[in-house]
């Protein structure tokens, strides 16, 4: 209202008022203000008019069909453009994975287990069971253990520092500890410890890969979350070499190869290696290792007791590779809670699943329960065989 | 000589009077986009392309309908409107036309809409009363110092990452101070043209 009251105040008035135009164009002494106003609302309404137009023509003339799953699979993704997928960024990702019926739809590391089956459902793929992983540093060797060759004073990064003929320790294997993973992962999950090691947060890992790719030594691996022992070593060099350089590395002496009940670990090039498809992870290595280059990620081992199912075979006693179960044929039997490292063999190795407790517990009573029914429908089968089938 | 002119025009406005580094315009996108080369270049592009059609349409516009007309004191207002509906159209049919380019440059093209540069080339080839070729040419010329600028800057904070900073002066603080540096290297081009 007190607009409209204004605009025609300023019709009646306009002979008097007097207003310059500016900006480089010759400024006037007077204008006429109705004819100014007239055009600048013809123009405005014109170019305004002009630009609608020409922007809804634009917009139905090149109209881009864009399946709609793309956007739901967009939702669903971790959005951290982590690259762990293979795609440059989560939008690539997402219509591959829309378009192209090969693209599996776990790729999305981050987003772990809920996004994959999410994308499944969107996509009506099928989602493939996958391992949980994590980034593992393969190197313990931090400034106590090590020794360094020279004083490194450039820039702190890793990737600089291997420039200077192969960085400053003295491992030409080891972690630099100037943090380049520290920076390149993109969820912070990687702190650097206070003995110059990275660490990795297991809850904020989602073994994306982009620390391994940064590292310049490769000492860092994206390997199953489950295996959680490790040599934590990456030395190639001779024993002596390595025993001179890094109080923790491997030195190849094969202890562990002949320690390990699963034959899972493998010595090449003077460097033990576990071989994870092997590995039960007992922990028997951590405990032979001379210079605890074998690390056990998981911090307190439960000890493993007997219930009353023990029939008393002998056979913990036996396969126990600290000598802790001990007992009589046909009696219970007992474990030595002080000698027990928790290592789970004997209750892979009892017949009965009696003994309890252990990590590798849940698992072998899956594996025992799933024989028993298979024995159990065998034997199902074979009394309705002499049957007749059918009436 | 007619050449002579706009070469004149071009290096005056991508190096003498640089728009970041002279006259202070466009920090905001200066700074947020100068964090990686990668960006920057994408970035670059963009914005000069942009800028080479906006300076045209705007020109067109002002000369043939508000001169006229009467009514250049619109100039601002007109200028925005055509840049966001240059920008807006050129977003709608580069998806359609190149996809690939739109992935690339088309998280530039939304930031740049409002930014100052892309305002001040309209205006002040409206105020310098620059025909159309001087007026692509000024364009093109900042534009090309944009894209200057924001490379010089990306290359020296990519090194700065890695430098040892105090830590008062990591991130921002030190992205000024190098700024403020640079722009003093700058008026070293103040004497390039002798008019």
């Amino acid at each position: 209202m007190i607009f409209a009251i204004t605009i025609v105040l300023l019709l009646c008035w306009s002979p008097t008022i007097y207003a310059g135009v500016g900006g480089g164009v010759e400024a006037k002494e007077s204008v006429d203000l109705v004819a100014v106003l007239k055009f600048a609302a013809i123009f405005m309404a014109g170019i305004s008019a002009l630009f609608g137009l020409g922007l809804a023509f634009a917009a139905k003339k090149f109209d881009v069909k864009t399946d709609p799953r793309v956007e739901q699979v967009l939702d669903v993704l971790a959005h951290a453009h982590c690259g762990a997928c293979g795609y440059p960024g989560c939008r690539q990702y997402a219509e591959a994975v829309v378009a192209d019926p090969n693209v599996p739809p776990n790729l999305c590391a981050p987003g772990r287990e809920p996004t994959a089956k999410a994308i499944a459902i969107i996509t009506g793929k099928e989602v493939a069971e996958t391992e949980p992983k994590i980034a593992r540093v393969m190197c313990q060797g931090g400034s106590s253990k090590a020794t360094r060759r020279f004083k490194y004073e450039g820039i702190l990064d890793c990737r600089a520092a291997v420039l200077a003929s192969g960085g400053d320790k003295s491992c030409v294997y080891g972690c630099l500890g100037y943090g380049t993973c520290v920076k390149a992962c993109p969820f912070d999950a990687i702190k650097m410890g206070d003995d110059g090691i990275p660490v990795v947060d297991p809850s904020k890992c989602t073994a994306c890969g982009n620390c391994a790719k940064a590292c310049p030594k490769n000492v860092i691996e994206i390997l199953p979350l489950a295996k959680e022992v490790l040599v934590r070593c990456h030395s190639k060099d001779k024993g002596a070499v390595t025993k001179k350089n890094c109080l923790i590395g491997c030195i190849g002496c094969g202890m562990c190869v002949k320690v390990c009940p699963y034959n899972a670990a493998e010595m090449a090039d003077n460097l033990s290696r576990i071989n994870l498809d092997k590995c039960k992870v007992c922990g028997l290595c951590v405990r032979k290792c001379p210079t605890n280059a074998i690390m056990d990620y998981i911090p307190q081992r439960p000890k493993a007791h007997v219930t009353e199912k023990c029939i008393g075979c002998t056979t913990c006693t036996k396969v126990c590779p600290v000598n802790a179960a001990s007992g009589e044929r046909k009696k219970r039997h007992v474990i030595d809670q002080e000698r027990c490292i928790g290592c789970g063999i004997c209750t892979s190795k009892c017949p009965v699943l009696a003994i309890e407790g252990t990590i590798n517990y849940p698992e072998v009573k899956m594996a025992f329960e799933a024989k028993k029914a298979a024995r159990q429908k065998a034997k199902a089968a074979a009394s309705t065989e002499g049957q007749p089938v059918g009436t | 000589m007619e050449f002579g002119k706009l070469f004149e025009l071009l290096i005056a406005a991508s190096l003498i009077n640089n728009f970041v580094f002279t006259r202070f315009l466009g920090l905001c996108i200066f700074f947020g986009v100068s964090k990686k080369m990668e960006t920057a270049v994408g970035m670059s592009i963009t914005f000069t392309s942009v800028m080479v059609v906006s300076a045209a349409l705007s020109w067109v516009v002002f000369t043939q309908v508000m001169v006229p007309l009467d009514i250049t004191f619109l100039k601002i207002i007109i200028f925005i409107g055509i840049v966001a509906a240059f920008v807006q159209s050129a977003d709608t049919i580069m998806k359609k036309v190149s996809p690939t380019l739109y992935y690339k440059l088309g998280v530039y093209l939304a930031l740049i809409t409002t930014n100052c540069i892309i305002l001040a080339v309209p205006l002040i080839n409206a105020g310098e009363g620059y025909n159309f070729l001087e007026s692509i040419s000024f364009g093109l010329g900042s534009g090309l110092g944009f894209a200057l600028a924001l490379v010089i800057m990306a290359s020296i904070r990519e090194k700065l990452e890695l430098a040892d900073v105090p830590v008062p002066f990591r991130g921002l603080p030190i992205a000024f101070i190098t700024a403020g540096l640079i722009s003093l290297a700058f008026t070293g081009f103040s004497g390039l043209i002798r008019l």
